[in-house]
């Protein structure tokens, strides 16, 4: 059974100023939640944290304890001299490539793009890539920072659909500021104040 | 007007201006000749051409062309080698960094002369191409290495982190292809300095049956047509073998990008 994860009265601060200050939350497991906020209230420190990339200066993180996790970030970050698919059997060994390319396909890649390097693909097509390597990755939990952002309205659902699809009973966490992703991926939502209202 | 020939004019292009430059400075090359009027001072480009015909046709000189490639190019491999091994540690710890970076910025503001008179006492004058070709290539080697891994993109490094890339294809995949362009610079730079210096070692330490003992007894014998014939030979073996080296780190990343290893 996936366990929740716990944010417990989590700071963080980059010198004098405060990124995330005394924020808690519970993310159950196995479910969808979306983190809505405004800019600058700590949803990214928050996802950095969660991926064990940062460290809170205060409070803890309980349920991802040896979880693996794998993330959609900001940025594609994708390897790119790499194609596509040459991105995805980096982080996904255990996926054959014939899973892959179907993979890729439902997010709308031809088989011509799938071949490209990266470099050469549109900024929507990197950020399916990036989708995908994310749910085809081996984890018990995923986490998305504006998954979606950048995508036409047509492929926007398409790929909201891949991801509820390839979700498999995974806890989910994504950041965005478009209510309309909540209603896409039936999220439930936890609002991240503004740090001086904390 | 097909596509296929517009695409290939500029090359020609380019081609003709090279064939018209090289052409340009062997006039003026041969006018100073002329000039000068003694081959003793300026042996012309016909003395050359001769000389280095006459040469070619000596196994001995051949012999000396492959004594030096083989010690030069085998110092500039291990090198190459030791360079990046040490660029390695030193990006993995701090400390080893520390140890080495001074140690290789002194490297290589040491005269090549000094370095020659110690490998002759170290190592005597046989392999003292090699010993050179290796100091003057492992300090530009490390220091560039070593730059191009301290600068590989940190989102890409917190990517593989957080998808638990094995070392091996972190290595190969995020770290080479944004290093490659420093290694390529380095070895762009330290090719030209390890024929130079290996040749000029080899000359100081009169290594036996070597292209610098050839370019040592035209000096011998005032024979400035040998002294040009041998530097042309050695200019081409250095061009060509960074032509061909350059081109195999090119096709090698190449093949890693088509990532046929994953």
């Amino acid at each position: 059974m996936t366990r929740n994860i716990v944010a417990e009265n989590l700071s963080r601060f980059y010198g004098e100023t405060a990124a995330l200050d005394g924020f808690s939350a519970c993310f159950a497991g196995g479910e969808i939640t979306c983190l809505l906020g405004p800019s600058g209230c700590g949803k990214t420190t928050l996802l950095r944290l969660l991926l064990g990339l940062e460290h809170p200066d205060s409070g803890c993180i309980r349920g991802l304890e040896g979880v693996p996790v794998s993330a959609v970030f900001q940025e594609d970050r994708l390897v790119p001299g790499l194609s596509a698919m040459g991105n995805l059997l980096l982080c996904c060994p255990g996926t054959g490539r014939e899973e892959l390319e179907a993979q890729l396909a439902r997010v709308g890649l031809s088989r011509e793009d799938i071949h490209r390097p990266a470099r050469e693909l549109s900024g929507g097509m990197r950020r399916r890539v990036a989708i995908v390597r994310a749910m085809a990755a081996p984890s018990q939990a995923v986490v998305m920072d504006e998954p979606f952002k950048g995508l036409d309205p047509n492929t926007w659902q398409q790929t909201a659909d891949y991801v509820l699809e390839s979700r498999k009973g995974r806890t989910l966490i994504a950041v965005t500021h478009d209510e309309r992703d909540v209603e896409a991926l039936g999220a439930r939502v936890v609002r991240m104040p503004t740090l001086a209202s904390r | 007007m097909t596509a296929s020939t517009t695409s290939r004019d500029p090359r020609r292009r380019k081609r003709r201006q090279n064939a018209a430059a090289l052409l340009f400075w062997l006039t003026v090359w041969q006018l100073a000749a002329m000039g000068v009027g003694q081959e003793l001072f300026l042996a012309s480009p016909l003395t050359t051409f001769r000389t280095l015909l006459s040469l070619l046709g000596d196994g001995a000189f051949w012999r000396a062309i492959g004594y030096s490639s083989l010690r030069i190019i085998g110092g500039f491999l291990l090198g190459l080698g030791g360079g990046i091994l040490l660029a390695v540690m030193a990006a993995w710890s701090s400390w080893i960094r520390v140890l080495i970076t001074p140690f290789a910025s002194v490297m290589k503001a040491i005269p090549v002369a000094s370095f020659v008179i110690l490998a002759i006492i170290w190592a005597g004058s046989a392999n003292l191409a090699v010993v050179i070709s290796l100091l003057m290539v492992l300090p530009i080697v490390y220091i560039n290495t070593l730059e191009g891994i301290l600068h590989t993109d940190r989102e890409l490094l917190e990517m593989a982190r957080v998808f638990r890339i094995p070392p091996l294809r972190r290595a190969l995949y995020v770290y080479l292809p944004q290093t490659a362009p420093f290694v390529v610079s380095a070895c762009s730079v330290s090719l030209g300095l390890c024929w130079k210096s290996g040749v000029a070692a080899e000359v100081i330490g009169i290594t036996s049956g070597s292209l610098g003992e050839l370019l040592y007894e035209s000096k011998i014998y005032l024979d400035t047509g040998e002294l040009f014939a041998c530097t042309v030979v050695i200019v081409g073996l250095s061009v060509v073998f960074e032509k061909l080296f350059l081109l195999g780190l090119t096709r090698l990343q190449r093949w890693l990008e088509g990532g046929r290893m994953l």
